[in-house]
């Protein structure tokens, strides 16, 4: 059988770490993930690594390889150069817990701070609504999302800035866009969209729509129709001229 | 020793997937203190693997759907020795519990007049499914989880519970781990809702992640609590056979549903070859007819593609068996033939099977819309577990509550896809109504503190073996292989005995375990501790597999290989005995009340 050779990044508990090289052995149909087990069950028992689902619908395995923001159970290894040593590490945007695993707390608290869904009243006295499939298709592209934070990793606004409490980042505007689209959702989160969700630090680079396991359109169809009624609802000159004199 | 932190709960949910989630919400709604405990973070749980669908008679695709047809379904399929109490308030409590999902942010798939539509699945009579593409698991966990997080319950993630404890009136706590810093935690609280899922890491191949140890089934079996049906496995007859590193994940019955057919290395379809009586007059007579049913037309009967899963599994099993097997030990799967009959056939099957498509691309460099899926049976999900109250989901201890896969009755012998979804949402909603209701009059809870200790003691002992103990890897590894080999898809008494035998060696290789490093998520400590559980549900599948002699529903034997009447009024209980040692025993079902036995037969036609 065939080998490759993995740098792997490894934690101690303190948080300093390095890249450490294991070589193992791979075969056909392979992915990342399936080489990180092998080298955790025969090399490394302590090695530290998120996963569930294993077929890219549970959005744990979140890691950046050879760089680049990638879920491990959905890299093949014939899509990576195993002539060279392949590198693992962890998404580098959120704090380290141990080896490839991070602390993802901060998006679960930003989530609990957008409004909820506020349902209007059902069309009919058993509770049901009616809605056309065309009207669902945008929020069911958005609701794909399988919370694997590839696209907060990538945003330059979270990594480079670390804008963490003035910006809720691409997933969570792809959440506030669902909401926002749902035919049935009566609330109105332009407001908070514009002040503390920090909607304007996008300046649509897009990196995260590239990373997105689900091939998401984030930046075309969520970030530019919210930052669209943003800005009709505060920066629109005519509504302002009207504003003024109600 | 270690200390531990401490928290206290009215109501404490083990397990946040859908069953867990859906709990937590009706606790949390009458007003109860709510924790909740998962093994993985928030929204991760095994729920979000199911992908076709939830059952429930809504008739939004056709009228003449009603709770009956479902309850009759659900029965037929569970070859009635499912609780019937669970089937009937499953039936009429499903369509209630799926619309209120919207109201929560769930977005189905519509029907032309703008309903939630319902798609065919294998044993419903009519389309009953809603669903959302293929990925309605997913659907149902987010929505749930979006709608959890706004209600004031406490969720402790990466927390795996390692024993529960009880005092003189019933459940009072449980002690955990954490994942991140690998401390204890002890929870004490009036009702505990397991809703654990299942246990299909005690096999080799399956669609179940690494948290389907078997927890919940475990740790209330230590408790002494009683287990029923743990024979009744369901191998799902569509898991990927390649490449190996995938070998067990999913492919949905969507694709059968959807007009896919199965067919032998020489291009048979060899589900027409064997029908069983009772579902003859259900099922297409050619190829045609079945095609139509996919399409809608209700003056057709469904392709045998799409009977129940327990037939499926065993008809790929038996061409594999008798060489008529694809390349990779499977059959052939094929959706793209629908091209045949559809001028757009590939955008169809992508909008209709996004996630399949997906799958198969990036997994196995395949084209479903091009080529034929390789396909063969893996473990899927067990219908057996902690036997229940059917009305309030409580557990033969007082206060300790189950609901879904780790609970039983609903499915009997053999469960319909879709019923799960449905399961989850149905009698989640049931056990923390009645759990909240229960911790209200429950008296002040004790906990042994000496117990605690000796817990602690006893889970950080792999630490000191080091690697002068067995690699608990490798111990998972051979009790993988020997329950896949012998307590499989098609059973016999020798092999099953050789299991046992081998299971006891396993009991003692994992007495000492050894792992090195430190605490700090540390996946083969978790192992080793996961192991006792991945044992306990082991032995009891293959103790209930040799009570139970004849064959029914996903419990197959080549000994008996026929229903025996006897056994159809009976389920087989496990239960620890004082001495520690697993007690197998059978018990009588409770007699049907006229009405629903009514039901029944005006749906035999």
């Amino acid at each position: 059988m065939a080998e490759a050779t993995f740098r792997i990044w490894r934690t101690e508990p303190g948080g300093e770490g390095g890249f450490q090289e294991y070589r193992t052995a791979v075969s056909d149909g392979m992915v990342v993930l399936d080489a990180v087990h092998r080298i955790q069950a025969e090399q490394a028992p302590d090695l530290a690594v998120r996963w569930n689902c294993k077929a890219g619908k549970c959005g744990s395995c979140s890691a950046e390889i050879n760089g680049r923001p990638r879920l491990m159970c959905m890299t093949r290894l014939n899509q990576v150069n195993l002539n060279e040593p392949v590198t693992v590490e962890p998404m580098r945007t959120f704090p380290s817990i141990k080896d490839l695993v991070t602390d993802v707390s901060w998006n679960f608290r930003v989530k609990k701070g957008i409004t909820k869904i506020k349902p209007r009243k059902p069309d009919f006295a058993d509770g049901t609504f009616r809605m056309a499939q065309r009207d669902v298709d945008r929020v069911q592209e958005f609701r794909k999302c399988i919370e694997c934070f590839l696209c907060q990793d990538v945003c330059h606004v979270l990594r480079d800035h670390n804008k963490h409490e003035e910006f809720i980042g691409p997933r969570f505007l792809v959440y506030a866009a669902q909401l926002e689209m749902n035919p049935i959702d009566t609330a109105d989160r332009i407001p908070e969209l514009k002040a503390d969700k920090g909607i304007g630090y996008c300046n649509i680079t897009k990196c995260c729509t590239k990373v997105c396991p689900e091939h998401i359109h984030i930046t075309d169809n969520a970030i530019i129709p919210l930052k669209e009624r943003v800005v009709s609802r505060y920066y629109d000159p005519v509504t302002r001229l009207l504003r003024l004199f109600k | 020793m270690a200390g531990y932190a401490t928290y206290d709960y009215d109501v404490l949910v083990i397990g946040a997937g859908g069953a867990g989630l859906r709990a937590a919400i009706e606790a949390a709604g009458a007003g109860v203190t709510v924790g909740l405990i998962c093994k993985s973070l928030l929204g991760k749980a095994h729920t979000v693997m199911a992908e076709g669908g939830m059952a429930a008679a809504m008739a939004n695709n056709d009228d003449r759907d009603s709770w009956k047809v479902h309850f009759a379904d659900t029965m037929r399929g569970g070859q009635y020795v499912n609780n019937w109490r669970m089937a009937e308030l499953h039936a009429k409590e499903a369509p209630d519990r799926v619309r209120e999902l919207e109201g929560w942010g769930a977005v189905f798939d519509r029907t032309p007049d703008g309903r939630i539509n319902q798609r065919n699945f294998g044993g419903h009579r009519y389309p009953r499914l809603a669903h959302v593409g293929d990925r309605t698991g997913l659907e149902l966990i987010r929505t749930l989880q979006d709608h959890t997080i706004y209600l004031g319950v406490t969720v402790h993630m990466e927390h795996t519970v390692i024993e529960l404890l009880v005092d003189a009136n019933g459940v009072s706590g449980a002690l955990a781990y954490d994942r991140e810093r690998g401390r204890f935690h002890l929870f004490t609280a009036k009702a505990i809702v397991l809703a654990t899922g299942g246990v299909g890491r005690a096999f080799k191949i399956t669609s179940n992640s690494w948290e389907g140890t078997g927890d919940g089934h475990a740790l209330a079996y230590r408790l002494g609590a009683e287990l029923i049906d743990m024979e009744f496995i369901q191998f799902h007859p569509t898991g990927m056979v390649w490449p190996p590193s995938v070998k067990g994940i999913l492919v949905t019955e969507g694709v059968r549903g959807e007009g896919g057919v199965l067919k032998n290395s020489q291009g048979r379809r060899f589900m027409f070859d064997d029908i069983p009586d009772n579902y003859k007059p259900q099922t297409a007579s050619d190829p045609e007819e079945g095609w139509r049913y996919t399409q809608g037309d209700k003056s057709a009967r469904r392709p045998p593609e799409l009977l129940t899963r327990d037939h499926v599994a065993r008809c790929i099993n038996r061409e594999v068996k008798a060489g008529r097997g694809s390349p990779h030990g499977g059959v052939f799967l094929d959706i793209a033939w629908i091209r045949e009959k559809l001028g757009n056939s590939e955008e169809h099957i992508k909008r209709k099977l996004p996630s399949m498509y997906h799958q198969f691309k990036e997994l196995a460099d395949l084209d479903i819309t091009k080529e034929p899926m390789e396909v063969g049976p893996t473990t899927h999900y067990i219908m057996g577990g902690i036997r229940v109250d059917g009305d309030s989901q409580m557990s033969t201890i007082p206060g300790l509550f189950a609901a879904g896969e780790c609970a039983s009755g609903i499915n009997g012998a053999n469960r319909l896809g879709g019923n799960s979804l449905s399961d989850l949402i149905v009698f989640g909603k049931r056990a923390g109504e009645y759990a909240s209701q229960y911790a209200r009059s429950r008296k002040p809870v004790q906990v042994d503190p000496a117990q605690v200790e000796a817990i602690m003691k006893g889970s950080l002992e792999p630490f000191e073996r080091g690697t002068a103990g067995e690699n608990p890897y490798k111990v998972q590894e051979d009790l993988q292989e020997t329950m896949q080999a012998n307590v499989g898809i098609v059973r016999l008494e020798d092999e099953m005995q050789t299991a046992l035998t081998a299971l006891d060696g396993y009991w003692e290789r994992a007495s000492r375990v050894g792992t090195l490093g430190h605490r700090e998520y540390h996946a083969g400590w978790h192992t080793a501790l996961d192991l006792r559980n991945l044992l306990a549900v082991s032995e009891a599948i293959t103790r209930s597999a040799i009570e139970r002699k004849e064959s029914r529903g996903g419990h197959f034997r080549e000994d008996y290989q026929e229903k025996v009447e006897a056994f159809g009024s009976v389920n087989v209980m496990v239960k620890r005995a004082a001495d520690g040692s697993m007690q197998v025993t059978r018990i009588p079902i409770p007699p049907m009340p006229d009405a629903l036995k009514q039901i029944i037969e005006e749906q035999k036609s």
